[in-house]
């Protein structure tokens, strides 16, 4: 095969991705907008909103809580040496303590239900519509967006904090294990020192972009779920591209509220 | 197709021969042109139901069945036509009229459409609630679930989860969620397909007990010839997007046009 045949071909494929990668934008922003102009307007399904913040929420406690334990026990075990070597180790709970509510935390928790939630809803969603179950709502005179779509992302925009709130503590208390182990630091001297740390322009813009975190994860499971193509292949793969999806965009979500409350903390 | 699509002329039918000759059309389609991309489905379908009637509708997979039945209760557009529904014209219906008017419309999915995870009681309350004039106080409907799911002959499998029913058992839940909500008319997706002959037989002679009991008129959509044989008042072949003939069991499967005899041959 000649370059130049390579190269065109390349070239047709990242513009083809590309032309995907705008695509879905618009369509998620369509759907997000559709969302906006629903979520105020009744019916108001409280039933299956609360049903759904119990599936999200409860069920997935275990999960974000074992993770957080070992982040914050693996975070202080890592960086201790360290901090011995330069006779910092006063500022322990301190630094884990800010590092887990700012970043660590919210992130972490939101990659978990990010693979947990979104995809979660991704394939309940994209079975239902394979198997004609949202035709059969739209049929019995139930709009299906607002039963089964705002209902999730509503769920997950008020559960993600609640789940990373829960997760930072689990966290500190992993931190405040090792602590209490290696330097006979009291649990109740480490939290007053990492709580004493802790201001609120540590704690705001944290639990207000955990808002932001869950609503698009909510958003992509929902997305991708809803407009899943027909057979079984096409549940797998709206699974898949939202864990994939959600992923990217907490990232993206995280690096602009960073930014956001950056700018504010100079103003 | 009759001149006047609002009365029909009965054809000569065993066991039909009694019903009244002169009938509404509940459902009145004209025209209706749906693609999808360069697959031109839908070419100018017509047809009409009439009250009381059982009609099937033949064509081959892809021919375009379900497109048109979708498209009956606003699921999917046409790209042009005219659809009517108990006097109202579906494209120019709001969400609101257009669901008043489903709960008049029941629709059998072929796959069932069984929401996983509900019980068969919540299955069957979902339409209810959705329709609260017709829910009453909550042993009202308790009392409905319970009457639709007799007239299914599945009164015991209430908390049962659409998993541990068999396929033939879904379909009849189905049936009973279709009939909660004691629609005027009831729309067949492939009521048969997938079910073995003994089961098939059971869901159609259920299919003609419900169009004796409730008087509903029925759009049948099928390949199955001896379902057909069975419940077909009158019947419609689509083939290239077209309604391409009409008439009863007997007049089609004497036919010799080929492409209709394609549709009889064993």
């Amino acid at each position: 095969m000649s370059e130049i045949s390579i190269t065109k071909r390349v070239g047709s494929s990242l513009v083809g991705r590309a032309k995907h990668f705008f695509v879905q934008i618009g369509e998620l922003s369509y759907f997000a907008g559709r969302f906006f102009r629903e979520v105020f307007s009744p019916p108001f399904e409280f039933r299956e909103l609360l049903r759904q913040c119990y599936q999200m929420g409860n069920r997935s406690l275990v999960l974000v809580g074992v993770t957080g334990f070992i982040i914050g026990l693996v975070m202080t075990l890592q960086t201790r040496p360290t901090l011995v070597q330069f006779g910092a180790v006063s500022w322990m709970p301190n630094m884990t303590g800010i590092s887990i509510v700012r970043e660590i935390g919210p992130v972490i928790t939101a990659l978990i239900c990010a693979g947990r939630i979104a995809s979660g809803i991704g394939a309940e969603l994209g079975s239902m519509r394979v198997t004609e179950q949202i035709d059969a709502m739209e049929v019995s005179g139930t709009n299906p967006f607002k039963y089964l779509v705002v209902t999730r992302i509503v769920a997950t925009t008020l559960m993600l904090p609640l789940l990373i709130v829960f997760g930072d503590l689990i966290a500190l208390y992993g931190s405040a294990v090792v602590e209490n182990l290696k330097g006979d630091v009291s649990f109740q001297l480490y939290f007053n020192t990492v709580f004493d740390a802790l201001g609120f322009g540590d704690i705001i813009p944290a639990t207000v972009k955990s808002f932001f975190f869950g609503f698009v994860i909510g958003l992509v499971g929902c997305f991708k779920g809803y407009y899943s193509k027909k057979g079984t292949a096409g549940v797998g793969i709206a699974a898949n591209t939202a864990v994939v999806m959600a992923s990217l965009l907490v990232f993206v979500v995280d690096f602009i509220a960073v930014f956001v409350s950056d700018i504010f903390y100079e103003l | 197709m009759t001149d006047d699509p609002t009365t029909y002329k009965h054809k000569d039918q065993e066991g039909v021969a009694d019903r009244p000759l002169e009938r509404k059309a509940v459902i009145r389609i004209r025209d209706v042109r749906k693609s999808f991309g360069d697959n031109h489905v839908l070419n100018g379908f017509d047809m009409d139901l009439y009250e009381g009637e059982n009609l099937v509708v033949m064509g081959k997979s892809g021919s375009g069945k379900s497109v048109m039945i979708k498209c009956l209760v606003g699921l999917m557009l046409p790209d042009s036509g005219y659809i009517e529904v108990m006097g109202k014209e579906i494209a120019t219906l709001d969400r609101h009229t257009l669901d008043e008017l489903r709960s008049d419309i029941g629709f059998l999915f072929q796959g069932s459409a069984l929401y996983d995870s509900m019980t068969v009681r919540e299955n069957l309350e979902f339409p209810l609630r959705r329709h609260k004039e017709k829910l009453g106080t909550p042993s009202d409907t308790t009392a409905l679930v319970m009457e639709a799911l007799e007239n299914v002959g599945l009164g015991r499998t209430i908390d049962l989860m659409p998993a541990e029913l068999s396929g033939g058992m879904k379909r009849r839940i189905a049936l009973a969620r279709t009939l909660i909500l004691k629609p005027k008319i009831i729309l067949y997706d492939e009521p048969t397909s997938g079910l073995d002959p003994i089961t098939a037989k059971e869901i159609i002679e259920l299919m003609r007990n419900i169009q004796i009991k409730y008087n509903t008129s029925s759009l049948i959509i099928t390949h199955d010839v001896d379902c057909a044989r069975v419940i077909a008042d009158r019947m419609v072949l689509l083939v290239d997007g077209i309604n391409y003939a009409e008439g009863s069991y007997t007049e089609l499967s004497q036919s010799t046009d080929p492409k209709v005899e394609a549709f009889f041959k064993k």
